[in-house]
């Protein structure tokens, strides 16, 4: 079958990066599976119980690159009580234990402790990147040891962790031989920051590109930052509190302007909105721009710093921007690929929100928009129907309605013909969110048209189980199927079990699964993990008797390889 | 309505067990759910208008709070947060932590309560039972070992009664009472 000789074939493949066409390369025949192996050196394994370490390395012994995820998705939501598993430490150890020649580490919801990070430090000479996102478990200390043992480090990327701040001198436990670093973001840590340990690290990193700051450090230190790294690319200011007079603003101004490369600008933690002006001499150069966190700006000020960022493709913003906002979003940003608008205000009766209306405009303004997030108080079917005719480009539409079960505002009808609008003239999508009310209709019309769809979040939504069994037998590409509080029981669940071999995971909470239903499952499908996770009512599933007919508060399943884990807390029953 | 007010005793919640706090709307929403699941067999449209109707009857309350909802990372929520608790102290006092060195536990006091320092230290002096003799602005306090001391903005923790009154509350982060000879390497001169 092979003409050329393996190392063509395997100079080949050097350019064949995506892990889809990876995956499918090796299973073209033996010679190229075999290959392909040997050549691979990024590995992204979307469940860490899919798989054991030792299989993995078997497989591809000469990784440097590994991507890691581990809890449910709905962890975020706080679905998931921390003990339930993900623990990094025995991938780090098997991988320390293989001497692999580790150079990247991504994880995301994963448990690390001090210990991993201390380990994963000292195992792997060329260690150069690490990745953290939502991620728990460690302390400052971890990242001492990272900044102290990493020679080679270039990126420390710390996305939206739980990170315990010890206060501690961590910063200045880069080495003054450390000049590698090409991301450093700590926006995350709560404590103190030692400022003239940063400084000093700053200014002795020539490939600085992107420098993301937390909260403790203030204006006048983000002068002096921007000063010695004038080529940063992406930018998060941590503390933005300042008099416009003084000389720090001056300073920061003067050193603004000299950022030429900047691209994308984050943080402003807390902020002195008026003091935003300083920016607008480089926005004009900005594609990204993320203000969710910055509650303080809204209004006037940043309707000005949004007209002058004309070729943003990426805006994270949180609904005080209001539909008259987003209006102005959508005549100023016409390459716009990717919107997020998040709730300011959680504890509901927001009158600040965005509605359809925003919605709609940014549809009809933006037609390169691919991917948006949008957190509103009401939406209609006609909205939705319009936005689907301006955008058919979607991959991914997440939309929620603050409040569950709510029927379009105007007609009071449920939701489904404008979902359907989406689904149907969408034909790239790969990621839905629902919400408001929804009938088993919306699943039909996404089992007939949501062809590409691999991830759907369904909460609140659906009659019978006929909805849930419309999208198990419509959607061939599912790979994450996640519900809560929808009436799906066993009939749907048990309905094609080897669909869930094709899937990677099934998410199931305050459904109508009953633990009988489940362990059915269990049985039919010795290649799935089924777990209940039974926080609260530890003794009540033991009850004889009425046991089967119990309904089963949360399940997961997953395919896996490598059967179940051993390290799952007593809540969890792995049936 | 009765066969609601039945199911509720049953009903799978949410909650930590001996809470109520789980919205009323959520447990309407799985009866009705229970209910939908029993008539399975009724015709479609009927079913469709019934279940719809039933569900606006009684969608929750704008403000009830269900577990997980908004889904809204934890980490973003408990910052947004932040920033709401922070602003409602500015209208409702700015409440510090006081420890004193031998104390067993803390106390907070609202410092918006005070208008200078001679109030405030004397209701420090009220509230730990101790007095903390006679200010001197080279050599700070002298004529007894306990010394009042405040954590700054930068972390530093710094002399009570050395900077201006309205300066000192925007910095003031934490009290602490010092005492002996920890104390005295603070309160003496430079």
């Amino acid at each position: 079958m092979n003409y050329f000789p393996d190392e063509v074939i395997e100079h080949v493949f050097d350019f064949v990066t995506s892990h889809k066409d990876r995956n499918a390369i090796s299973l073209v025949c033996k010679s190229w599976y075999k290959i392909e192996r040997y050549s691979r050196q990024k590995v992204f394994i979307g469940n860490c119980y899919a798989i054991n370490p030792e299989r993995l390395l078997r497989r591809f012994p000469c990784l440097k690159s590994l991507t890691l995820k581990g809890k449910p998705h709905f962890a975020d939501f706080n679905l998931v009580p921390h003990e339930w598993g993900g623990f990094v430490l025995p991938w780090i150890e098997a991988l320390a234990r293989s001497r692999v020649g580790l150079e990247e580490l991504r994880l995301k919801r994963m448990v690390v402790t001090d210990e991993s990070l201390e380990l994963l430090s000292r195992s792997f000479v060329n260690f150069k990147s690490l990745v953290l996102v939502s991620c728990e478990g460690f302390t400052t200390d971890g990242l001492a040891s990272i900044a102290a043992n990493c020679r080679h480090l270039r990126d420390l990327d710390l996305q939206e962790n739980e990170i315990d701040d010890h206060r501690g001198q961590w910063l200045s436990c880069f080495p003054d031989t450390c000049t590698t670093l090409v991301t450093l973001n700590f926006a995350c840590l709560e404590g103190e920051t030692n400022l003239v340990a940063l400084e000093r690290l700053v200014a002795r990193s020539p490939n600085l590109k992107s420098l993301k700051l937390n909260r403790a450090v203030p204006l006048d230190a983000l002068a002096r930052l921007m000063v010695c790294a004038p080529q940063i690319v992406d930018l998060g200011v941590g503390s933005y509190e300042n008099d416009p007079d003084s000389e720090s603003y001056m300073k920061l101004k003067a050193a603004i302007k000299k950022c030429t490369s900047l691209r994308s600008l984050s943080g402003f933690l807390e902020a002195a909105p008026h003091c935003l002006s300083a920016f607008h001499p480089i926005c004009h150069n900005l594609t990204s721009l993320n203000l969710s966190y910055a509650a303080e700006i809204h209004g006037s000020h940043l309707i000005k710093l949004i007209q002058h960022c004309k070729k943003l493709q990426r805006l994270w913003i949180l609904d005080s921007i209001g539909d008259k906002g987003l209006e102005v979003v959508a005549s100023t940003c016409k390459d716009l690929q990717e919107l997020r608008v998040f709730p300011s205000d959680l504890l509901g009766g927001g009158n600040t929100a965005v509605t359809e209306e925003g919605l709609v405009a940014i549809s009809a303004g933006c037609p390169k928009l691919h991917s948006i997030l949008y957190f509103c108080q009401q939406m209609t079917n006609a909205a939705l129907v319009t936005v689907a005719k301006n955008c058919p480009n979607f991959i991914r539409f997440r939309l929620c309605i603050l409040e569950p079960n709510k029927p379009d505002h105007v007609t009071s009808q449920p939701l489904d013909e404008g979902f359907g609008a989406i689904v149907k003239a969408c034909k790239s999508l790969r990621r839905l969110s629902l919400s408001g009310l929804l009938t088993d209709q919306v699943f039909l019309y996404i089992g007939m048209y949501a062809n590409q769809l691999e991830m759907l979040s369904i909460a609140f939504a659906g009659d019978t189980d006929k909805g849930m069994l419309y999208v198990l037998n419509g959607c061939k590409k599912m790979k994450k199927l996640e519900i809560r509080d929808s009436p799906f029981g066993d009939t749907a669940l048990l309905a094609d079990v080897s669909k869930y071999e094709t899937m990677r995971s099934l998410w199931m909470s305050s459904c109508e699964v009953t633990l009988s239903g489940c362990k059915r499952l269990a049985q039919k499908a010795p290649w799935l993990n089924v777990e209940i996770i039974n926080e609260n009512d530890n003794n009540r599933m033991e009850e004889n008797g009425h046991e089967g007919r119990q309904k089963v508060d949360k399940l997961y399943l997953y395919r896996t390889v490598v059967g179940t884990r051993m390290d799952a807390p007593p809540f969890v029953w792995i049936l | 309505m009765d066969e609601f007010v039945n199911l509720k005793e049953t009903e799978l919640r949410l909650g930590l067990p001996g809470t109520d706090n789980v919205c009323e709307g959520k447990e309407s929403i799985i009866s009705c759910c229970n209910n939908n699941n029993k008539r399975a067999l009724s015709s479609d449209n009927e079913k469709e208008i019934e279940s719809s109707s039933r569900k606006t009857e009684t969608s929750p309350p704008r403000k009830a709070q269900i577990v997980g909802w908004p889904p809204v990372r934890s980490y973003r929520k408990n910052n947004i947060q932040t920033k709401k608790n922070e602003s409602e102290h500015e209208g409702q006092g700015i409440y510090v932590k006081v420890s004193m060195d031998g104390a067993p536990y803390l106390r907070k006091i609202d410092l918006s309560c005070y208008k200078g320092y001679s109030e405030l230290l004397k209701a420090l002096e009220l509230m730990f039972k101790f007095s903390v003799g006679e200010y001197f602005e080279r050599d700070g306090y002298k004529g007894s070992e306990f010394v009042p001391t405040y954590e700054d903005k930068d972390g530093d923790w710094m002399l009570i009664g050395d900077v201006p009154w309205e300066m000192f509350i925007c910095t003031c982060k934490r009290l602490r009472i010092m005492k002996g000879s920890e104390a005295k390497g603070l309160g003496c001169g430079v």
